[in-house]
């Protein structure tokens, strides 16, 4: 697992896309921390972590979507699976390092709030807990986007899906409110990503919202190992 | 060293391979042989561990593959047919992600001496700080060649090492795979059957997912010889010659070959089934007073020995490749 780890976690800085894509969350948080927090003159980050949650669901699939699609494509998953690694391990060594990448990604939020911290009194805990929801929410969601990467050999289908799911988790709670049956309004809400989030932004951390996203990152990694497995017994 | 039993293969409703049982032991170098379709990838691709068996067992050392697959598969080198790599990783880089995933020594000193030894090996020691991708198919041939070697594997399997290679590296990946014979069980696919009765110590035919033939080239080759076919070559004229074959009562068809010496005549004879001929022959020439000059069994080529047990030589004698073609004949 260690070994499929520092590969994948080299990989993104041997290729422009783990710069890209850590310099465009960086220029996002960039962005509004001073539209929000230095132009407005505040030191409340509920705004700023708020944005961030759409700029994410745009970003992981970019991040994710060759983690599993290339191996297929370039057919060097037969190096992988006929090495003495299992198949979780695979699995794991690649989301854990797209998991990396994004941790240093968003961890410009806690930059920007120690520069804030200079000028004015920042709600830490608040910062924290809203900081923990964005990376539960990136945890849950790059399971989602690793096991949509294994199920195809392209690139794009991957990242396409990524942002398809991403969006229909992101406006579920919408569709919640227009159906007329209360038990298809209560699924929907339980799996929307913006409901479990929102708590956070306020810096509330909830017990039953940690479990969520880290249920839904485990359950697509098992889909994902699932998916690897399947080629090997069909 | 490696232990195949009962395996079997289903895609769906094909059933790819159906019941191979073998051995190998070790430093046997071993050639599986077959036609497109006929299961040898499969077969490779089961004992390495990229494909799970429907039924049987796949053991290297001892150790099941499907039930201790950590154990077994350190213990075995792959070379697929399509060698694939990370474009964006040098060769050092490669290999020292092979030792990785292999587990092999976390010691600095002891890895990079073993992935130095391993290149040296596979002639690419000058160039392992290159980018694969920037390589010709001959030197990603040779990485591809160095990753199985990693980590010192008991068993190493190569599926058409040698296809896409120019004369000379062919050559070269030739001498690579006896070497390595030396040190590891070595299995082998290759559709050039002179390269697998060069390298090989034992061939093992697959068709149609069966094992339709084991045993040492010599083996093989010596089983599909035909007694009953001879060609003989007499001093005489044809008139003469075919009186005599005429009147011999064990072949069943003779026809006239091109000979290019004077004064002689040659003939292929076919006896009736496959009991040998030849003193009969001779005596039957000696009593008519008719010199004898050659008389020799129908060559059998490993090609010839494969086309036979895979059914394809009746194809081919259609064909009048294997067949020499005859001038006129006759039949008794």
């Amino acid at each position: 697992m260690s070994a499929i780890f520092k590969r994948e976690f080299r990989a993104y800085f041997h290729t422009p896309l783990g710069y890209v894509i850590i310099a465009a969350v960086y220029f996002f948080t960039g962005y509004y921390f001073y539209t929000y927090n230095i132009y407005g003159g505040t030191t409340d980050f509920m705004q700023l972590f708020s944005l961030l949650f759409s700029v994410v669901l745009f970003i992981i699939p970019v991040l994710t979507m060759r983690l599993m699609s290339e191996e297929k494509k370039t057919k060097t998953d037969q190096l992988l699976l006929t090495a003495p690694v299992s198949g979780a391990g695979i699995v794991i060594g690649k989301y854990l390092s797209a998991v990396c990448v994004y941790i240093i990604a968003i961890a410009g939020t806690l930059l920007a709030a120690v520069i804030a911290s200079f000028y004015g009194k920042v709600d830490w805990p608040c910062v924290t807990g809203n900081f923990i929801g964005l990376l539960l929410l990136g945890l849950a969601q790059i399971a989602i986007c690793l096991f949509l990467s294994s199920i195809t050999e392209s690139q794009v289908i991957a990242a396409v899906l990524g942002f398809a799911v991403s969006l229909f988790l992101r406006l579920v709670d919408g569709i919640s409110y227009v159906t007329g049956s209360p038990l298809l309004q209560k699924f929907f809400g339980y799996i929307s990503f913006n409901e479990r989030y929102s708590p956070f932004t306020l810096g509330i951390i909830e017990l039953k919202n940690i479990v969520f996203f880290i249920s839904a990152a485990v359950l697509f990694c098992i889909f994902s190992t699932a998916v690897l497995e399947r080629k090997r017994w069909n | 060293m490696l232990e195949v039993r009962n395996l079997v293969k289903k895609y769906g409703d094909k059933t790819a391979i159906n019941g191979l049982d073998f051995t190998v032991e070790s430093g046997e170098i071993v050639g599986l042989l077959g036609l497109n379709g006929a299961g040898k990838s499969t077969t490779m691709n089961c004992i390495t561990g990229y494909l799970a068996p429907t039924e049987g067992t796949v053991a290297v050392d001892g150790f099941d593959l499907v039930k201790e697959p950590d154990k077994a598969k350190k213990l075995i080198g792959y070379l697929p047919e399509v060698f694939s790599y990370y474009s964006d990783m040098k060769i050092d880089e490669y290999l020292n992600f092979v030792c990785d995933l292999k587990g092999f020594t976390k010691n600095r000193k002891e890895r990079k001496q073993h992935i130095e030894n391993v290149c040296r090996k596979v002639g690419i020691g000058e160039i392992s700080g290159r980018m694969i991708r920037n390589l010709s198919k001959g030197y990603k041939q040779r990485v591809g060649f160095a990753q199985a070697l990693i980590g010192n594997p008991r068993v190493l399997i190569l599926d058409e090492p040698t296809v896409g290679l120019d004369p000379s590296q062919i050559i070269e990946i030739r001498q690579l795979i006896r070497d390595s014979g030396k040190e590891s069980t070595v299995i082998v696919s290759s559709h050039i059957l002179s390269e697998i009765q060069s390298i090989c110590s034992r061939i093992i035919v697959i068709h149609d997912g069966k094992i339709a033939a084991d045993g040492t080239p010599e083996q093989l080759t010596g089983a599909a010889v035909n007694l009953g076919e001879l060609t003989i070559s007499v001093r005489s004229g044809n008139s003469e010659t075919e009186k005599v074959l005429e009147n011999l009562s064990c072949i069943s068809v003779f026809s006239q070959l091109p000979d290019p010496e004077e004064g002689t005549v040659k003939y292929l004879l076919k006896g009736n089934g496959d009991r040998d001929i030849r003193e009969e022959v001779f005596r039957t020439f000696a009593a008519a007073g008719i010199p004898l000059l050659q008389m020799s069994l129908k060559e059998t080529s490993l090609e010839n020995t494969f086309l036979h047990l895979t059914g394809q030589d009746s194809r081919t004698e259609h064909f009048g490749s294997v067949e020499p073609a005859a001038e006129h004949g006759g039949k008794i």
